[in-house]
């Protein structure tokens, strides 16, 4: 049987099995009844045959159709109620960055260590995946943690789990990916968080994610507009993600990873109000990677945070 | 030629019928008589269903292991898209409003054609247009994009030939929108004396309902394919993220297309199975002014529910709820049909005929679809099943255990009206129970298979879910002998089998008031409707009330 390895496993299969029992129980009265009307009715059988008991007509139908609708709006209800707190993602949580190519995962831990095709977390820890592709839509699939995020190119999509048992469970890519869509899977193997951290620090460390990304902004030469010292009219980054950007159009956006995606890629598409649109694309100049690494460094440009480091 | 003893064409001196007006290849590539028009478009998708059922077999062999050793990659990502396009714009849409409701519909109003008899030749001649674009991409290789076009893949990386598909696609659509004109058309305009709305069969009905959702949702179709090529030919950035285009947008525009193209398909085989069981059950349809409505809700609803293929898409929570709760309203006609369909055999008179077992196996796989559907609506369990098997499982009861089944019915229901000729009952009644079991055993795995984890779309996959494949690859040979075995015994029939009376399952409506085969012009004199439908009762001829004893026919 399929394990339940997250927190949010039995949830999804309270449901899934419930709705098995229910669509027994309907199959049985159908099946039931067909059946027994077959025989009960078939022809040269000495059933009577006489017309419909007065009951029978607009009462039973509509009694049905309310029944039904009642027990579909419980399902619903049912269910929607227990995505709910899926749909918020947890405040504190391990964040982990996931890119997607044809025809593999590449993950980054917040440390800076990399993975291809597996991804190792500690168990009991909320696990939050920040994702995006490099090329067509994907999409990240844990049948052992019911979950599962299509990774969409040109956006960040996220979702989270908690694993709560040790072990190796299947990643699958399942959103048709083209030729290799079958092989681009993957291993998450969930460990003990001192095991975890025994791991990490025996794997191979590259500057943390927001280090890495404060060289490039020096190396692709954001600082010379974006930095303390440059004298060309570009808004600041300091304090910018998670506030509210007033553009030239007057409209507002909140900077999040998404805008702060688009704004290095497609910097005209929202131009901050009282700037000039002067800054070039650098689509196709920043990776993918880089792009994750400019927006953790971005991120981490706040008060807080930057004076805890 | 008339005379001409063997085969179809024989008939008693002296009478003539729509197959023996004209015999050239001319006078049926040229006619517009809409009962040619079916059979030039039966013997189509016969062709189209064999083609798609070589790719099924390819398929399910591959899947046999869980190593790729059949097929490459490359290959079994081209049979799994040829398998889906051909099947669902070649065989099903058109299954059985292009055949039977082509056929049947002008009969059954009382009509002696449809409305626009040249624009149904011309929607037959679209549809070989589009087959011959769809079967040129693939005679040239093939095109692996899945029949959902997904974009960016199709627009930006594959290297197949997605715009031949495409624009196959693309005319085919026309085929159906000019069939679904014609029927809302007759229906509405060329009901005879009698003939009101309320008195309409319900095949009739589900004609009209499909015919409202092909002529709203295809034109959507024709967009995103067109939106795809124009990505393709001219890199007009629709899609493109890089462009500022928005890769989601296509599934939206996808599905609101192919959403209610799963009614085009289920509702004409609703209103097949209310015909037969009602018959064959020698009672009225339970609830007939119910079953009206419940098809026009699934039309209407059908065009609300599509936002639930996206549930992991990326699309707002809100619009997920909303769609969760619509795709659950949308379940209550559905159920109120399959109840309807029980009550209908309650108190009847039961004849086990082939057409009758493959209603009832339609009643059952439909039933257990469409519970499954409710699965795929409940959010959360759709996260963890969708684009796994559970799926595929899914969609296959729906439209092969519930459309094909009842298309079969039909075919063997209405087998005499169209050829004048009988079929061999026993080996129809084998191939019924063949097929209903060769389905279950074939399709039932897949869902469990789902509920592990298994992904579709998969060439290769770990070694635990073999067992499954195994037992779905099997039941698929079954399912291909149940398939088979009907081209034996009506081609038998077509050219040894026994006269057919006018009407040999002593049912109701007027296609049966006519010859077998029927004339050229449907009927002699314009007919008149004096009863309400399904007049099964005969206690409603005799105002006398109820009469315990059972009247049962020889069959």
């Amino acid at each position: 049987m399929l394990p339940e390895a997250s927190t949010l496993a039995p949830a999804v299969d309270r449901i899934f099995w419930g709705l098995v029992g229910l669509s027994v129980v309907i199959m049985g009265v159908v099946g039931g009844l067909v059946l027994t009307f077959a025989i009960k009715y078939r022809r040269g059988t000495k059933a009577y045959r006489g017309p419909l008991p007065d009951i029978m007509s607009r009462e039973v139908e509509i009694g049905w159709t309310v029944a039904t609708l009642f027990v579909a709006l419980f399902i619903f209800w049912w269910a929607a109620a227990a995505q709910l707190p899926h749909f918020l993602l947890p405040k504190k949580a391990l964040e982990i960055h996931v890119v997607a190519k044809q025809w593999m995962w590449k993950v980054q831990h917040p440390e800076g260590v990399r993975e291809i095709d597996a991804l190792h977390v500690p168990v009991g820890v909320p696990v939050k995946l920040e994702m995006t592709s490099q090329d067509v839509i994907h999409s990240f699939g844990v049948p052992a943690f019911r979950i599962k995020q299509d990774v969409l190119p040109g956006r960040y999509t996220s979702t989270w789990f908690e694993a709560k048992e040790v072990g190796d469970y299947h990643l699958f890519c399942t959103e048709y990916c083209g030729t290799d869509h079958a092989r681009m899977t993957g291993t998450i193997t969930v460990m003990e968080p001192e095991a975890y951290a025994r791991w990490l620090a025996e794997q191979p460390h590259g500057e943390d994610l927001a280090g890495e990304g404060a060289q490039l902004f020096t190396a692709l030469g954001c600082s010379a507009c974006h930095g303390a010292q440059a004298r060309v009219p570009a808004p600041s980054l300091a304090n910018l993600y998670g506030s509210q950007v007033v553009l030239a159009d007057g409209s507002r956006v909140t900077a999040d990873e998404d805008y702060l995606r688009e704004s290095i890629e497609r910097p005209e598409a929202k131009v901050t109000a009282g700037y000039p649109s002067t800054m070039p694309s650098y689509q196709g100049i920043a990776s993918e990677e880089q792009v994750v690494a400019l927006v953790a460094y971005i991120k981490s440009q706040d008060g807080k945070r930057s004076q805890a480091r | 030629m008339r005379s001409d003893d063997t085969g179809l064409l024989a008939r008693e001196p002296g009478e003539t019928s729509y197959l023996t007006e004209g015999t050239t290849l001319r006078s049926w590539l040229l006619s517009t008589d809409h009962k040619r028009i079916a059979i030039l478009y039966a013997i189509s998708i016969t062709g189209f269903f064999f083609i798609g059922g070589a790719a099924a077999t390819m398929i399910r062999l591959e899947l046999f292991t869980p190593q790729g050793d059949f097929t490459t990659a490359d290959e079994y990502n081209r049979l799994f898209t040829l398998h889906g396009v051909i099947m669902v714009w070649f065989f099903l849409v058109p299954s059985i409003p292009a055949t039977l409701g082509n056929f049947l519909l002008p009969l059954m109003v009382g009509a002696k054609d449809v409305a626009f008899p040249r624009l149904n030749l011309m929607s037959w001649y679209l549809y070989i247009i589009a087959g011959i674009f769809t079967l040129t991409a693939l005679l040239l290789g093939g095109v692996d994009t899945g029949w959902t076009f997904y974009t960016p893949l199709s627009t930006l990386y594959s290297n197949s030939y997605v715009l031949l598909a495409a624009f196959g696609i693309f005319v085919v659509g026309f085929s159906s929108i000019a069939t679904g004109i014609n029927f809302i058309a007759t229906v509405h305009l060329l009901r005879t004396k009698g003939m009101t709305w309320m008195r309409l069969p319900l095949f009739a009905w589900a004609m009209y309902a499909t015919s409202l959702v092909m002529v709203l949702a295809t034109p959507v179709l024709a967009m995103a394919m067109l939106l795809i090529c124009a990505e393709r030919l001219f890199g007009l950035p629709i899609f493109d993220p890089r462009a500022g285009g928005d890769p989601v947008l296509f599934q939206h525009i996808f599905w609101f297309y192919s959403h209610p193209a799963v009614y085009i398909m289920i509702l004409p085989a609703m209103g097949v199975v209310s015909e037969i069981i009602a018959c064959e059950a020698r009672r009225r349809v339970f609830g007939y002014q119910f079953m009206v409505y419940a098809m026009l809700v699934i039309a209407v609803i059908g065009f609300l529910v599509w936002g639930h293929h996206m549930f992991v898409a990326g699309q707002s929570p809100f619009a997920s709820m909303i769609f969760s709760f619509l795709s659950f309203v949308i379940a209550v006609p559905s159920a109120i049909k399959v109840f309807n369909w029980t009550g209908t055999l309650y108190r009847g008179s039961i004849r086990f005929s082939a057409p009758m077992l493959y209603a009832l196996g339609f009643v059952g796989l439909f039933t257990l679809g469409g519970l499954t559907g409710l699965f795929l609506a409940s959010i959360p369990v759709d996260v963890h099943l969708s684009d796994t098997y559970f799926v595929v499982a899914h969609f296959h009861y729906i439209m092969v255990g519930g459309a094909v089944s009842a298309f079969f019915g039909g075919l063997h229901f209405w087998w005499p009206k169209i050829t004048g000729r009988m079929y061999s009952e026993s080996f129809a009644r084998f191939a019924a129970i063949t097929l209903f079991f060769g389905f279950n055993f074939t399709f039932f795995p897949q869902f469990i298979l789902g509920y592990l984890g298994m992904p579709r779309r998969y060439h290769e996959y770990p070694p635990e879910f073999q067992v499954w494949n195994v037992m779905s690859s099997t039941g698929a040979v079954v399912l291909a002998i149940g398939y088979l075995m009907p081209l034996g015994y009506f081609a038998y029939s077509l050219l040894n089998g026994k006269r057919a009376s006018d009407n040999p399952w002593e049912a109701t409506g007027l296609e049966w008031t006519t010859n077998s085969p029927p004339p050229k012009h449907n009927f002699l004199e314009p007919p008149v409707v004096l009863t309400e439908p399904y007049a099964y009762h005969d206690w409603d001829e005799a105002p006398g009330g109820a009469d315990e004893t059972t009247q049962d026919e020889p069959a």
